[in-house]
């Protein structure tokens, strides 16, 4: 669909040339209602089945201001180490465009609700970043076009969209950065580990399901580069859309490599927006429209100021939850985890459904076991997340609890699991359904025990000889025999007693 | 004192999306010269000193609780549509979308 | 008979349906009977709602007999102006763009009269989304003057006032944003009142300056706009700039007034509202009404309010501006007209310009193209950013006054109706009609046109009564003071005095 570009390597082009960036989120916020209306809100609806006539923008329709999205935003603000406005108001951004029902999007201009913030972002080596927050504004989000594809020709055939406003009105929360600098070849990874810094506190403040796949959160990724740190800023793309960690990584590099191309065959770089294109990987260049620019805001005369009283902030910062980072650095600490498997551990998203494994009575270094071995390349063969897996927390802390407790061992717990995962019930109903429990009965050890001695005789002498080497050699053929369900440590009291 | 072309004209109506025919192109032109000269005026006393007044009445923090309402039977909504397929919206081709 | 129920006032139409004199049926198709007698001449009406009305009238008829407890006004017929959003009945706002639409929803205040279960008797004529000062930009065919049917009904709001004084309606709503209920109450010998804004919802006006919209009514006499404005007021949550305060004591206030008292009352005269350009006609009355209130006890001094003078030019830019985003909307894609370009590409862009050059008459694409140029890039601070300085200005102006006095007044507009098609191009006369009315918008403050004599030409006059925000009450005793005051020297309301229409059938 475009013209083939030659692309300077990428680390070639961090070598020559300092890459500045600049992410815009949109989230769109878990309320029950939309921004400006008592639309409910729901994932998947038919068509236009969500709509009032304000959502519709219908004529004479008057839009009124969700009080739980505005709480959203303070959240979000404050958590973002954020000023809060005094007071500040919604604007009209007008533009036509058929999934826009008014023709302009109510938003927030030159007074946004929260502004001058910083979150400090962690890097996959630990290191900390600071990216600087400008602001964070409440809009709308816009309606869905359908396109469908014609003949071409003029009417009879021809293309047209399709437009389902389910979505027009939808609370969304806008966070715009102030220019990321100083994150050198490590550009990518920061775009990426700010996007998804931003969603887990989203998840965190309970403000957003903060779904990517759905859309729930949308990155806008602005990118220039320059020749040196000390260089003004050079001219900036902005890619639209890009709405998976992945992908912010890939579209980040994608533009550093373009862009290092463009200015090496002394061309320009255009001031545009492009698309970003997850199958190929790459950003194409979005129409230049003549008018994009002329948004014609002005203060939305339908709505009063927004003015949370300090009384009102002080509240909902006192009621945040703890912050993600924060979070992990304490359960670090309670779970007793080395730096890099904490890190492993937060890659791999195994955070919440660790600590629920813990809170389900197991302990630490047992749940971190199941859950990034096991079960991590379970997930990884079947392509799912670790909580879509069929197994809950809870089922994992009794896995742990039997073997803690010594009534099956690890082979057996594997074997456990596989049955807990393949329907049949907790841990506790496959072992006794399978009949997995080790053989703690002594008798029927005893019995197994002789026969091995027996059957190795030679074995026994070096034994009573003092060599302890064909020790494991017996337990072996015990182990064996009893199918695995012996406990190895007992077997090995009692061939040592046997033996005298 | 202000100078507002055809070409201005023709730019704002674009900006607007109203089709004007060139005779209207003509008259607005002229039109609009002679009512913003009128206006203009306000600019003497509009000093930086003046704050705006954006309503006449200085409310504040007029907000909605967050429970659902009944929506639009969807019957209702298509019902007034210049076109529709399938409880959708139908509209000519979006420039830029394919 | 039928013809003298229409001639009541909608008080006196309450008082005899209450009394069980007559029915709401009599008196819905005595309105209906002379709809259809004067209609040729006047064509107030866009949609007449014959059918809906009599069931409405019918309904109300039986739950009186069964002794149910009624709203005062149930059973009164009005008339709504096309710029109010009435779920089932065609809504255009007089314009060719939303031909044929029927909303899904009421407007709040048409909830209210539903609710009252006052008859609907139809959608009343305006200029083109409520632009202009004639109703000479509807895009369905001029409204003429009853008094004169050469000459406007005044506008935006002209069928609305030409229904009420042609006794098509007894009752009628409006909506004023620059003047366009009390400059046709002035040119039609009716009385008209825009409230405090947000003392009426807003919910289901066809917007088109947000910040300047206020509907009230459009009626025969003050008291009767007192109980319409009752009626349609109050707090509504549908709209974020509606007072949360109960409605002034208007109906008292109305009451009060009639009884002729008016010792301690402080009127201000507004220097800026009168002498050049004000018809001599109309200044004469307006001196006459003065001595009428000295003689009631007033105290009349003159106060001066300096910025009204930017007050124009403001308005000017703050209403196109405004409107430009508010008819947005109206671009062929969810609702209404569609057109499609008659050659080249059928995209969605160039089916929106088709359709708005096509839908949309001279007026609004004046307006809209005037203010998408004063918001576009470069220009918001010189025209949008400093009309709303003016409103500041202005604001101080009315708080200075509003210390000296209880009330302001001025004649409503400055000349009386002047003849069809004499303003029609030249837009900047046309804007000098709402002069004196466009203030009390920019500022808030409620504004009641009350007719006070008829100008040399024979052509009615009115005297416009202005009081600070959510005082509203203060303008109606004032009103009616005059009101029953000019009656009683006349022998009988002012539109006895205009000519009978000829009745065709
Ligand atoms: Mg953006
Ligand atoms: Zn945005």
């Amino acid at each position: 669909m475009s013209a083939a570009v030659d692309l300077v390597g990428y680390d070639e082009a961090v070598r020559r040339y300092d890459p500045v960036i600049g992410i815009e989120v949109h989230v769109e916020l878990g309320t029950r209602t939309k921004m400006f209306c008592a639309a409910e809100v729901e994932f998947g609806g038919e068509p236009n089945t969500q709509t009032t006539p304000v959502s519709l923008g219908l004529p004479g329709a008057l839009p009124v201001v969700n009080g739980k999205a505005v709480e959203s935003a303070i959240k979000i603000g404050l958590a973002l180490n954020c000023q809060i406005a005094e007071s500040c108001r919604f604007a009209r951004k007008n533009y036509f465009y058929p999934d826009v029902p008014k023709n302009f999007q109510t938003s927030q201009y030159d007074e946004p609700i929260a502004f001058d913030g910083y979150l400090d972002v962690e890097l996959d080596d630990g290191e900390i970043f600071r990216v600087e927050i400008e602001r964070a504004h409440m809009e709308e989000d816009a309606g869905k076009n359908t396109h469908v594809g014609g003949s071409g020709g003029r009417i009879h055939g021809a293309a047209y969209s399709l437009v389902d406003y389910n979505r027009a009105g939808i609370p969304l929360v806008e966070i715009v950065t102030r220019p990321i600098e100083g994150a050198g070849a490590r550009a990518p990874e920061v775009a990426r580990a700010y996007v998804r810094a931003l969603r887990d506190i989203f998840r965190a403040l309970d403000v957003s399901e903060a779904r990517m796949e759905r859309g729930n959160v949308r990155a806008d990724v602005n990118l220039s580069l320059r020749a040196t740190p000390d260089a003004p800023l050079g001219t900036r793309t902005e890619t639209k859309n890009v709405n998976s960690f992945r992908s912010v990584e890939r579209a980040v590099r994608y533009e550093v490599s373009r862009q290092a191309a463009v200015l090496d065959g002394a061309g320009t770089v255009i001031q545009e927006t492009r698309h970003w294109h997850e199958d190929t990987g790459i950003t194409t260049s979005g129409r230049v429209k003549s008018d994009a620019e002329d948004y014609r805001y002005f203060p939305e005369p339908d709505l009063v100021p927004v003015a949370p009283s300090r009384a009102w902030v002080e509240e909902i910062r006192a009621s945040l939850p703890e912050m993600p980072a924060d979070r992990r650095r304490r359960l670090q600490g309670e779970w007793g985890y080395a730096d890099a498997e904490m890190r492993d551990v937060v890659n791999a998203g195994a955070v919440e459904i660790i600590e629920a494994t813990v809170a389900a009575g197991s302990s630490a270094a047992g749940a971190r076991k199941w859950w990034m071995g096991e079960l991590a390349r379970k997930a990884k063969t079947d392509e799912l997340e670790l909580a879509d897996l069929p197994v809950t927390p809870e089922q994992i802390a009794q896995l742990q609890g039997l073997v803690d407790s010594g009534r099956i061992n690890d082979k057996l717990a594997r074997q456990a699991l596989e049955g807990v995962l393949a329907g049949e019930g907790d841990p506790e109903q496959v072992v006794v359904a399978r009949g997995l429990e080790v053989v703690s009965d002594d008798g029927p050890l005893l019995e197994a025990i002789d026969a091995a001695l027996v059957a190795q005789p030679d074995l026994v002498e070096k034994i009573k000889g003092g060599n302890m080497g064909p020790v494991g050699a017996i337990i072996g053929a015990v182990m064996k025999a009893t199918r695995g369900q012996a406990d190895a440590g007992r077997v090995r009291e009692l061939v040592m007693e046997r033996l005298g | 004192m202000s100078t507002i072309s055809r070409d201005e004209v023709a730019r704002v109506a674009a900006l607007a999306r109203i089709d004007l025919a060139p005779d209207e192109v003509d008259r607005l032109a002229g039109e609009l010269d002679v009512i913003v000269d009128a206006i203009a005026q306000v600019s003497e006393v509009a000093t930086p000193d003046v704050p705006a007044t954006s309503h006449p009445l200085p409310l504040t923090n007029v907000y909605r609780d967050d429970v659902p309402a009944e929506p639009l039977p969807v019957a209702d909504v298509m019902a007034g549509a210049p076109a529709s397929e399938d409880g959708r919206f139908l509209v000519p081709q979006i420039l830029g979308e394919e | 008979m039928t013809h003298d129920l229409t001639r009541l006032s909608a008080a006196e139409m309450a008082a005899r349906l209450t009394a069980g004199e007559i029915t709401s049926v009599e008196l819905t198709q005595a309105h209906l009977d002379r709809i259809a007698a004067v209609e040729a001449d006047v064509h107030a009406f866009l949609h007449v709602n014959g059918e809906e009305a009599l069931a409405t009238a019918a309904d109300v008829d039986a739950r009186r007999a069964a002794g149910e407890d009624l709203h005062p006004l149930a059973g009164v017929p009005i008339a709504i102006k096309d710029v109010v959003v009435t779920k089932g009945m065609p809504t255009t706002a007089g314009s060719k763009i939303l031909e044929g639409w029927v909303p899904p929803y009421d407007a709040t205040l048409v909830e209210k009269i539903r609710a009252a279960g006052m008859p609907i008797l139809g959608k009343t004529n305006m200029d083109e989304f409520a632009m202009g000062s004639s109703t000479e930009h509807s895009a369905y065919g001029v409204t003429r003057n009853p008094w004169d049917l050469g000459r406007i009904p005044g506008g935006s709001g002209g069928g609305s006032a030409a229904a009420v004084a042609a006794f098509e309606a007894p009752l009628a709503v409006g909506t004023d944003t620059g003047g366009s209920i009390r400059q046709p109450g002035a040119v039609t010998g009716t009385v008209g009142v825009k409230p405090t804004y947000g003392g009426i919802s807003r919910y289901g006006l066809i917007a088109m300056a947000s910040s300047l919209d206020q509907a009230g009514p459009v009626t025969r006499t003050v008291l009767d706009s007192a109980l319409l404005h009752e009626l349609m007021g109050g707090h509504d949550p549908r709209d974020s700039t509606s007072i949360d305060e109960d409605v002034p004591p208007v109906v008292d206030a109305a009451r009060q007034g009639a009884a002729g008292d008016l010792a301690g009352v402080r009127i201000g005269v507004v220097t800026e509202l009168s002498g050049e350009g004000y018809q001599p006609g109309v200044s004469a009355r307006f001196e006459e009404s003065l001595d009428v209130l000295r003689g009631l006890g007033a105290e009349i001094v003159e106060v001066s309010c300096p910025h009204f003078e930017y007050a124009l030019g403001a308005y000017y830019l703050i209403m196109p501006s405004e409107a430009s985003s508010n008819l947005a909307k109206f671009d062929g894609m969810r609702f209404g007209l569609r057109v499609e370009p008659e050659e080249g590409p059928v995209t969605a862009e160039r089916v929106m310009s088709a359709t708005r050059g096509a839908g949309f008459g001279d007026e609004v694409k004046r307006r809209v193209i005037l203010g998408t140029y004063a918001l576009s890039a470069g220009y918001y601070d010189a025209y949008y950013g400093s009309a709303q300085k003016v409103r500041t200005l202005i604001q101080r102006d009315f708080d200075a006054a509003f210390e000296k006095v209880d009330v302001l007044v001025s004649p409503t507009a400055p000349t009386t109706a002047f003849e069809l098609g004499s303003k029609l191009d030249d837009p900047l006369a046309m804007y000098l009609n709402d002069v004196a009315t466009i203030p009390a918008n920019l500022a808030g403050v409620p504004g009641l046109s009350v007719p006070n004599g008829v100008s040399d030409d024979g052509l009615p006059v009115g005297f416009q009564i202005l009081a600070p925000a959510k005082q509203d009450h203060r303008m109606y005793r004032v009103g009616a003071a005059l009101e029953n005051a000019l009656e009683t020297t006349w022998g009988g309301p002012i539109l006895a005095k205009a000519p009978e229409l000829e009745e065709k059938r």
